[in-house]
């Protein structure tokens, strides 16, 4: 989604990306990667909903609700043991940031 | 910041250190913020909130970082604290110099830990004497009459539980009611919210596991009493989460006794409201908490609750709005933050998922106009979380710029895709039930239905004051002075008072999720009030002016008022005086005592403090009159069996209902079909045993129009119709004799309406009319009237009672007819003692042949004709 941001320039793609693999810990990016494949088993879900039959309806749902749900809270695990937040989360225990971060 | 951190580390009463007030207030900043000041600077860095429109600093983020026992010691520190050093203080009050340290009046001195437990104990007392008094001012009906289910709705969740607790639950889950709309049946199990029904049933197998053998029927009528003291200790969660506990404790005492939650929550009103609102405040206390601590953990337990919202109340509409709208006006705001993030996508992900179990849901969380709001929310919020996360990698400030113009196209895009959506069908649109509160006057233009239920039309304004008293004025204090402080969950108060206060004045009913918000906004008013009042800290004279100050000190308390008045005209010194104790102010205004104390505005003297919390106390009191009278007065009637007092005092009875519905329980066929108004439904079926036409659960509008058209038809018509669906008895409420005025005569109109609706050709409302326009019953009818099926079932015989001469209707204050109508195709089977139910049954086409009317006439009025071997199944 962040090429469609960046379509008038192409400088700040390349910053951000930079940044990105500069900055981020190796264990978030581990996290990042998961993000991907999640994002991408929904897209594949949706597409065969939306291309050939939303037949058993419950099914679709249940699988693609269940990779919404699960991108939320590994991204929500992202954002709680990202060291940078670790003032925006009081209650978040030490023992998690150490895990993860 | 050195003495703060020393006061910090010694705790704030140890006073060996010497730490005046100045550090009291150091350390007080210092807990309400989180961190000390001086952090303060480098931590706004990190929020994105634009500071110059809103004037506050970061403690949005920090604020209530404690757990609920430390909530309970800042209270204490708050308020105690500061007495307590002054008690102590080697300066003491009278030697004027140190103005920290006078009080009005001194409080016993204990120790931290004494302190402590003094205060729980305290709490759980009060929360104790609470729950007591919320469960014993809903048991009038049942200590006056007996412990019956009243009402309507109520009945059938009374037989459901009893299908529950006898066929176990996964039969109840498949229930087919075959009784029930009697040529369809209803499919019960899945077209009701079953969350009433497993509470009870839960707590029913609680107790016979534990060889405590309840009757489920006393169960079911108890639920709500039990219930409401779940609510007060919901409510002082969900209020202590916005202010504190002596807030929390307030508003709970106030929904313990508030009429306008007992009214749908009396013993024997087993109706789902009964727990819905425990649910409501606790999934809102959970989601106030998830959002405080950015925790996916109670935003998981957040939609749990909501699950359990969702099964047992079609109001989880109103939580499936607000969590969402919370959410966007805190965007809007600029206070997305990554725990708004966190909080939301977990209860959002894992809630939906969880309400579509409730068969009745099913996927109308994907699929209906009411929960697209929260769909979009959560759209929103990943991506402001993506481009939040992208900003944080980019420094360029056009970027920044590309990146909100990103969010703003992407949401407008998906909003015209979701109105696309609606448009062509995909997503339904909102229903009717939800639309008329938008429209107004849509329920009674296409809906009759709808508008035909009393308690969906407007209330006037005595209503509120009826069912809040007092706390309707302290409503909109309470909300003004979250607006002072406006913490992200102050937020969520507001919108909620704002959006219930709509909503209550569109319906009736929806007082009851007005009054929560009520309860809880008063309380916080009521505590400022009394806080600011009942602190014992006189106000500091300036330090520049303290010698000018210090003979008037001395001096009464009155004059000291009228000093502070023009001490009050100068601030500006004071703020440049003052640079040190300027840092140490809290930055945010603070509710109550506090925000005053540091400064020279107070109360001064005992006797404006003695004044005002008198008064205060005596408006409590009032309320407590007020809330008991009406409780017993107005909300505690059975509606089943109706009560009236002789002129002795002494109490009579009128149990026509229940003699009806035991006539037909136990001298007709188990399988005869009777037919009433809609109204009657439940209650035939829970206690006659027998199957119905049409009932309550009203969804099938065309059925009840069949019913109407044939309540409203003439006999020769609506033979047919009764026939057509093995009708046996016909049941009619009449009140003309007794003055019972919720009877079918009176209802008679919302009959033709929704008969008209269906049959426009057939059914005229205004043939019901003289030509005058006038709704009438007595000789002057109009003959459509006079003709027609429920009229002539209502006055049937109603001159015997009065020998003949035409009868006296005692709703409509007119005479009855003259002449007594005839029925042909109807026998009477029974009338109760009063008249209010009367019983017909449907005679049977003749053997012969012939019609009835010609069977009547040859029989010359005398009816008994069973020599025929006709099926007389029907022992009368």
């Amino acid at each position: 989604a962040s090429t469609s941001s960046s379509a008038s320039a192409q400088s700040p793609l390349s910053t951000l990306y930079s940044s990105y693999v500069d900055s981020t810990p190796k264990k978030l990016k581990v996290i990042d990667a998961f993000l991907v494949f999640l994002m991408l088993s929904g897209i594949i879900q949706f597409v065969y909903c939306a291309l050939i039959t939303n037949f058993p309806f419950n099914s679709f749902i249940a699988g693609f609700a269940s990779t919404v749900g699960q991108f939320v809270l590994a991204a929500s695990l992202r954002i709680q043991a990202n060291p940078e937040n670790g003032q925006t989360f009081p209650k978040v225990s030490p023992e998690r940031i150490e895990l993860i971060g | 910041m050195s003495t703060s951190s020393k006061a910090r580390m010694t705790g704030p009463f140890s006073d060996e250190s010497g730490i005046g007030f100045e550090t009291w207030k150091n350390e007080k900043n210092w807990r309400a913020h989180g961190q000390p000041t001086c952090c303060r600077a480098a931590h706004s860095r990190l929020s994105l909130r634009p500071y110059h429109l809103f004037h506050l600093p970061s403690t949005t983020i920090d604020v209530q970082t404690t757990s609920d026992d430390c909530t309970l010691r800042r209270y204490l520190e708050q308020d105690l604290s500061p007495i307590m050093s002054a008690a102590t203080s080697t300066k003491g009050a009278g030697a004027g110099a140190g103005a920290s340290t006078r009080a009005a009046y001194r409080l016993p001195t204990l120790s931290a830990e004494a302190n402590k437990n003094v205060l729980s104990l305290l709490r759980l007392i009060i929360i104790f004497l609470i729950a007591g008094a919320a469960v014993s001012s809903r048991l009038f009906a049942v200590v006056r009459h007996e412990s019956i289910i009243h009402e309507f709705d109520p009945w059938f969740n009374f037989r459901a539980t009893k299908v529950l607790t006898t066929d176990g639950f996964y039969r109840f889950w498949n229930w087919f009611d075959a009784t029930a709309w009697y040529p369809l049946g209803r499919a019960a199990g899945g077209t009701a919210y079953p969350g009433l029904m497993v509470t009870s049933g839960a707590i029913y197998n609680l107790f016979h596991s534990l060889n405590i053998p309840v009757d489920i029927r006393n169960i079911c009528v108890l639920l709500a009493p039990a219930f409401s003291g779940l609510t007060a200790w919901a409510t002082y969660m969900f209020t202590a989460a916005m202010k504190d506990d002596a807030a929390g404790l307030l508003a709970a005492a106030f929904i313990g006794i508030a009429p306008g939650y007992i009214s749908r929550s009396v013993a024997g009103s087993y109706d789902n409201e009964a727990i819905a609102i425990f649910l409501l405040m606790m999934t809102f206390y959970l989601w106030i908490k998830a959002l405080k601590d950015g925790s996916a953990l109670w935003g998981v337990a957040t939609a749990l609750f909501y699950f359990y919202m969702v099964a047992a109340w079609g109001g989880y509409v109103f939580i499936t709005n607000m969590i969402p709208l919370h959410v966007l006006v805190l965007i809007l705001m600029g206070r997305f933050s990554s725990r708004l993030y966190v909080s939301y996508s977990s209860f959002y992900a894992v809630g939906t998922l969880a309400s579509m179990q409730v068969p009745f849901v099913g996927f109308q969380p994907v699929r209906t106009s009411e929960h697209m709001a929260a769909l979009g929310v959560f759209g929103l919020l990943q991506l402001v979380a993506f481009v939040e996360l992208v900003r944080s990698h980019v420094p360029s400030k056009q970027f920044k710029l590309l990146l909100v113009g990103f969010v703003v196209l992407v949401a407008t895009l998906a909003f015209g895709a979701l109105v696309a959506l609606t448009y062509a069908g995909y997503v339904a649109p909102w229903t009717g039930r939800f639309y008329s509160l938008w429209d107004t006057a849509y329920a009674k233009k296409h809906i009759p239905i709808i508008a035909s239920v009393s308690e969906h039309q407007p209330p006037a304004w005595p209503a509120f004051f009826f069912d809040l008293e007092m706390l309707i004025f302290l409503f909109p204090v309470g909300v003004f002075l979250l607006f002072k402080e406006l913490r992200d969950e102050h937020v969520f108060v507001i919108i909620y008072a704002v959006m219930a206060s709509y909503f209550a004045g569109v319906m009736v009913r929806l007082m009851l999720t007005l009054t929560p918000v009520v309860c809880v906004s008063a309380a916080i008013a009521m505590s400022t009030l009394l806080q600011t009042y009942l602190d014992p800290k006189e106000p500091t004279p300036l330090e520049g002016r303290a010698d000018a100050d210090d003979d008037s000190v001395a001096k009464s308390t009155r004059s000291t008022t009228r000093k502070a008045a023009e001490v009050a005209s100068t601030p500006k010194e004071n703020t440049v005086a003052g640079s040190d104790s300027e840092i140490s102010r809290p930055a945010s205004p603070v509710f109550g005592a506090s925000s005053f104390s540091s400064s020279k505005f107070g109360v001064f003297g005992l006797d404006s403090r003695f004044f005002v919390t008198i008064y205060s106390l005596l408006l409590l009191l009032v309320f407590v009159l007020h809330c008991t009278f009406v409780t017993s007065t107005a909300y505690s009637s059975p509606s089943v069996v109706l009560a009236s007092r002789n002129a002795d005092g002494s109490q009579h009875i009128i149990d026509d209902f229940r003699e009806a519905y035991y006539w037909l329980r136990q001298n007709t066929a188990s399988d005869a079909k009777v037919m009433s108004w809609w109204d009657y439904g439940y209650q035939i079926s829970g206690m006659a045993d027998r199957p119905t036409l049409v009932d309550n659960n009203t969804w099938n509008n065309t059925h009840i129009a069949t019913v109407g058209k044939a309540m409203c038809s003439s006999e020769e018509k609506s033979y047919p119709i009764l026939r057509k669906h093995d009708v046996d008895y016909v049941l009619i409420i009449f009140g003309g004799l007794l003055g019972f005025s919720g009877d079918d005569i009176n209802k008679y109109l919302w009959m033709i309406r929704i008969a008209q609706g269906v049959w426009p050709d057939e059914v005229r409302e205004a043939d019901y009319f003289t030509p005058r326009g006038e709704y009438k019953i007595d000789d002057g009818a109009s003959k459509t009237m006079k003709d027609s099926l429920l009229y002539k079932m209502s006055y049937y015989r109603f001159n015997d009672l009065f020998g003949g001469r035409p009868g006296m209707d005692r709703v409509r204050q007119t005479q009855g007819p003259t002449k007594s109508p005839e029925l042909e195709y109807l026998d009477e089977a029974f009338t109760s003692e009063n008249w209010i139910v009367r019983i017909y049954e449907v005679k049977k086409p003749d053997a012969l042949g012939r019609d009835l009317p010609g069977v009547k006439g040859f029989e010359g009025g005398k009816r008994r004709k069973r020599a025929f071997a006709l099926p007389a199944t029907k022992g009368k």
